[in-house]
C-alpha cells in the first residue's frame, strides 16, 4: 500500500499504525481494515466490551438558516420540523426518481441549525446537493472535525465516567459536552446494533480524546472489517451496496425512516424529491425488496451472488454478505421479488456456480441492544 | 519431512516420494485473517497448473488456491471442513489442504526455497 499518496489520512492515522492496524484505501482515505486481534475477535470484543471506531472519513455538515427545517424536508422524507433540539433521526437524501442518493443521520442542534453525518463516499455530492437545493441556508462542511464511535456493551461505563450527562441520553439523542476539557458533541448512536456513542471533536483535540477513551483497557480500536460484520448482523444497510440511486427507501426496507407526517395520509404529505414514486411504493407496494438471509453451512455468500428460486429461475442478487462472528454462521442480505420476501422462504444463492441454500430471515439477525431508557 | 518449496502466491509444496502436498504459508494465513470455510477439490480430479483447486473463505474475503502443477488429487484434508481455523493455527502442518500425484515432478528451479521465500516476503513481493 505504498502508493497511498492520493489517499487522505485521518488524525488517528499514527495511532492506527501504532496499534498494528492494517491500512487500506477506503473512500479516499487510508483506513484500518483490521488490527492484530483480527476481524472475528474485534467483532466479538465490540459486542461484549467496547470498540473504538475511527469514522472521521465520514462527512460532517452543518446546515443553518431560518427555514432550514422546512428546506431540508424537500430533500428527505423526514419530519425535520418535528425534531426536538438534540434529537436525531436516520434519513435518506432521495432523488427525483425516488432512489436514494445517500443515507445520513440528521441532528437538530438549534432551532435553525442541523448537524448532518453523511457517508464518506458521497460527501462531496451531498454538499453540492444541499447547496443546489437549499439556497437560503448556509451549508458548512466541517473539514477540521474528527468523528469517533464508541460502541458496545461497556461503552456506557466509559462515558459515565468521562461525561456523566451523556449516560442519560437515550438512543438517537445528543448533547454538547466536555470530556476532560475537550469540547465535543456526543450522540447515543452508532452502526453496530449495540448501545454506543458517536463523538464529534475538532481535529486539534482528536488524539487527546482518543487517549481518554483508550485509557480503559477494555476499549480497543476496531477496524472496518468488523464494522461491516457488525452492521450486517444488525440488519443495517451499507450505502452503495444494499441501497443506491436505483432503490427506493421502500424497496430497501427502510420505510420506517419515512415519517408518518410525510406519507400520503400525513399532514405534510410528499413535498420531497421522488415523493410520487416513493409514496406510490408505500401505497401499492414495490416489486422488489431487501431481505436478510441465513445461509446453510459455513460458506459465506457474498455481494454479487445471484439468487435463484426453487425452480432455478434467477430472481435476485446478494448485496452484502459475509460471516457473522456472533452468529458463527454466514449472513447476507439482498433483493428478491416481494412475492419471495416472506420470512422462511427457501431460496438458493449461487456461489462460484454452486447452489447454497439460503432462507429469508427476520432482520436484525442479531438483536439490537440500543438504550431506549 | 520431504522437501518443501514455495510459490509466489504464498503456497507451500511438500514433495515426498511421488506425492506433493499443498498448503498456504504462515504469511498467507496472516493476510487472509480468520478462516471460516474451505472449499476442497474432489479426490480424483485432474487439475492443470493454474486451475482453481480450493477456495479459502475468511471473514474478510474469499481467496483462491491455484494448483501450481499439473496432477491428480489423491487426498484432501477433511479435518478442515469442521476446523477451518486450522489454516490459521497450523497452516504449514496440520492445515495442509490437498495432496496430488503430479504428472511430472516439479522442477525445483521454478519455485523458491525457504530462504528465498523469506526474502521474497521481506521485499514486499
Amino acid at each position: 500500500m505504498s502508493e497511498s499518496s492520493g489517499n487522505r489520512k485521518t488524525q488517528f492515522y499514527d495511532y492506527h499504525l501504532a496499534a498494528g492496524g492494517k491500512m487500506v484505501p477506503f473512500a479516499g482515505y487510508l483506513m484500518p481494515v483490521q488490527y492484530p486481534l483480527g476481524i472475528m475477535q474485534e467483532h466479538l470484543h465490540t459486542r461484549d466490551h467496547a470498540g473504538l471506531f475511527d469514522v472521521s472519513h465520514m462527512g460532517q455538515v452543518l446546515v443553518r438558516g431560518p427555514n432550514a427545517a422546512a428546506e431540508l424536508e424537500k430533500l428527505m422524507p423526514v419530519d425535520v420540523e418535528a425534531l426536538a433540539i438534540n434529537q436525531q433521526s436516520y434519513a435518506t437524501f432521495t432523488s427525483g426518481d425516488g432512489g436514494i442518493l445517500d443515507d445520513l443521520i440528521i441532528t437538530r442542534w438549534a432551532q435553525d441549525t442541523f448537524f448532518l453525518v453523511v457517508n464518506a463516499g458521497c460527501k462531496e455530492q451531498d454538499v453540492a446537493h444541499l447547496k443546489t437545493h437549499l439556497l437560503d441556508c448556509e451549508i458548512n462542511y466541517l473539514d477540521h472535525q474528527s468523528l469517533i464511535a464508541l460502541q458496545g456493551l461497556r461503552a456506557v461505563e466509559i462515558m459515565t465516567e468521562l461525561a456523566p450527562e451523556t449516560a442519560a441520553l437515550v438512543f438517537m439523542q445528543g448533547c454538547h459536552t466536555q470530556i476532560g476539557d475537550i469540547e465535543c458533541y456526543v450522540t447515543r448512536s452508532g452502526y453496530t446494533g449495540e448501545d454506543g456513542f458517536e463523538i464529534s471533536v475538532s481535529d486539534d483535540h482528536a488524539l487527546a480524546l482518543a487517549d481518554e477513551l483508550l485509557a480503559y483497557d477494555y476499549c480497543q480500536w476496531i477496524g472496518l472489517g468488523a464494522r461491516d460484520s457488525l452492521r450486517l448482523e444488525a440488519g443495517l444497510c451499507l450505502y452503495g451496496h444494499d441501497m443506491d440511486e436505483h432503490t427506493s427507501p421502500v424497496e430497501a426496507s427502510i420505510s420506517w425512516s419515512i415519517s408518518k407526517s410525510r406519507r400520503s395520509d400525513g399532514e405534510k404529505a410528499g413535498g420531497f424529491l421522488g415523493a410520487d414514486t416513493i409514496l406510490g411504493h408505500l401505497a401499492n407496494g414495490a416489486t422488489k425488496k431487501r431481505v436478510g438471509f441465513l445461509v446453510e453451512g459455513r460458506a459465506p455468500v457474498r455481494e454479487g451472488a445471484e439468487i435463484a428460486d426453487q425452480q432455478g429461475n434467477l430472481v435476485g442478487v446478494i448485496t452484502s454478505g459475509g460471516f457473522g462472528p456472533s452468529l458463527q454462521a454466514p449472513v447476507a442480505m439482498g433483493y428478491v421479488p416481494v412475492g419471495l420476501s416472506a420470512v422462511g422462504t427457501q431460496l438458493t444463492a449461487l456461489v462460484r456456480g454452486k447452489p447454497r441454500s439460503i432462507t429469508v430471515a427476520k432482520m436484525p439477525l442479531v438483536p439490537q441492544r440500543y438504550y431506549r431508557g | 519431512m520431504g522437501h518443501v518449496i514455495y510459490t509466489k502466491d504464498h503456497e507451500w509444496l511438500r514433495i515426498e516420494d511421488n506425492l506433493v502436498t499443498v498448503g498456504v504459508t504462515e504469511f498467507a494465513q496472516e493476510q487472509l485473517g480468520d478462516v471460516v470455510f474451505i472449499e476442497l477439490p474432489e479426490v480424483g480430479s485432474e487439475l492443470m497448473a493454474g486451475d482453481e483447486a480450493a477456495v479459502i473463505e475468511s471473514v474478510k474475503a474469499a481467496g483462491e488456491i491455484a494448483v501450481p502443477i499439473d496432477g491428480v488429487v489423491t487426498m484432501v484434508n477433511e479435518t478442515l471442513v469442521d476446523q477451518p481455523d486450522l489454516l490459521n493455527s497450523a497452516p504449514e502442518t496440520e492445515g495442509w489442504i490437498f495432496q496430488l500425484t503430479p504428472s511430472e515432478m516439479p522442477d525445483i528451479a521454478d519455485f523458491m526455497d525457504a530462504e528465498q521465500y523469506q526474502q521474497y516476503i521481506q521485499d514486499g513481493e
